[in-house]
């Protein structure tokens, strides 16, 4: 668009994945740019948790190269990407005071006040243990947790997985609310009607390939579609 | 705060812009008054903040709002262009209205007629 050329926060370039003889992810080329919202969509073994890991430093690629910020993945890329996993990591016996503590001497970034706040609107006592909370609650408190850093990334894997209509209204506002302007949120789902609304760029993958990468709206403009919609159609016709 | 409907088959940002400029053309929002900030009003239609943007900077180039630095977007004060833009409004209006009535094979005088009744049945 007109102003400022934007950044790139991310660049993959013919990354590859193989796990025993299995290819995951296949050459993949890709940039994130700074300042924008993308939905990482594919089905189930697309390859989307995958990609995620190798961008945290979990995984390592078997070719190809990955840079966060024009660096590659070590402690510089950890101080600024803030990951919500797909499965909790917390300590289950610590309080959410404790937890609030936990984070704010792990990550320079970390906003306590912030926290604390998001987790008084929600009516949470902070002396409750997480394993005293409902299952909601606590991707609640995770979620609080990871969008309380003052991160350049933040990369979410799926979000909204198992549940309920209310706490996904929650979650999205959560987000939307709380990304530090100029910083960028990658979202993997394959619930993409809920989330089509807050996408700035899609990017499609399906079995590790890269299959379409566009901005939400031109991706409506020119099919006359939703998302979710191209989405389906999109993988009808590979299923065969 | 402005209340905003979404059809997920066509972009977001035009969407946006159609919606806020009939709260502008209708007074809802009055001339002149302050509107709330892009991140509040993105918040409010839960969309991207980058989006909202888009569709007020499109906003600004129909002159139907104004930035003043530092203070914010207000509703332009420009009377003759809002009337113009109602104007304009009401014309899309009943041309697709036309183009519905003459795909059902509903003539102009027909439709006259049942415009002088005030809508009611023949």
């Amino acid at each position: 668009m007109s102003k400022s050329r934007t950044k790139t926060i991310v660049k993959c370039k013919n990354l590859s994945k193989s796990f025993s003889g299995h290819t995951i992810l296949n050459n993949i080329n890709l940039t994130i740019p700074e300042g924008k919202i993308i939905g990482l969509l594919g089905r189930n073994g697309a390859g989307k948790s995958t990609l995620i890991k190798i961008i945290n430093g979990l995984v390592t690629p078997s070719s190809g190269e990955i840079l966060i910020d024009n660096q590659s993945v070590g402690i510089h890329s950890k101080n600024i990407i803030s990951y919500l996993p797909e499965r909790t990591y917390l300590d289950k016996t610590m309080t959410i005071r404790q937890s609030i503590k936990f984070f704010s001497e792990f990550y320079a970034d970390f906003d306590p006040t912030k926290a604390e706040q998001l987790v008084q609107e929600l009516n949470l006592d902070p002396d409750s243990r997480i394993t005293k909370m409902s299952k909601g609650m606590q991707e609640k408190l995770q979620l609080i947790l990871v969008m309380s850093r003052n991160a350049k990334l933040y990369i979410l894997d799926e979000p909204l997985g198992g549940i309920d209509p209310a706490t996904r209204d929650y979650i999205l506002d959560t987000i939307l609310s709380n990304f530090c302007a100029g910083s960028s949120v990658l979202i993997s789902t394959h619930l993409i009607a809920d989330i089509e609304r807050i996408l700035d760029e899609v990017i499609f993958i399906d079995q590790g390939k890269i299959v379409l990468e566009d901005s939400a709206d031109n991706l409506r403009d020119q099919h006359h579609t939703s998302i979710d919609e191209i989405f389906r159609q999109t993988f009808k016709a590979n299923i065969k | 705060m402005i209340n905003f409907k979404f059809d997920s088959n066509r972009p977001i940002y035009i969407q946006l812009v159609e919606q806020l400029e009939l709260y502008i053309i209708s007074g809802k929002v009055p001339p002149g008054e302050r509107l709330p900030s892009v991140r509040d009003l993105a918040l409010a239609a839960k969309v991207n903040p980058n989006t909202m943007q888009r569709a007020l900077t499109e906003l600004e180039d129909l002159k139907l709002i104004y930035t003043e630095r530092t203070n914010g977007k207000f509703v332009t004060t420009d009377r003759k262009r809002l009337q113009k833009h109602r104007e304009k409004f009401a014309t899309s209006k009943i041309q697709t209205f036309l183009a519905e009535m003459q795909s059902l094979g509903i003539d102009q005088p027909t439709i006259l007629k049942i415009l002088s009744k005030g809508g009611k049945k023949l």
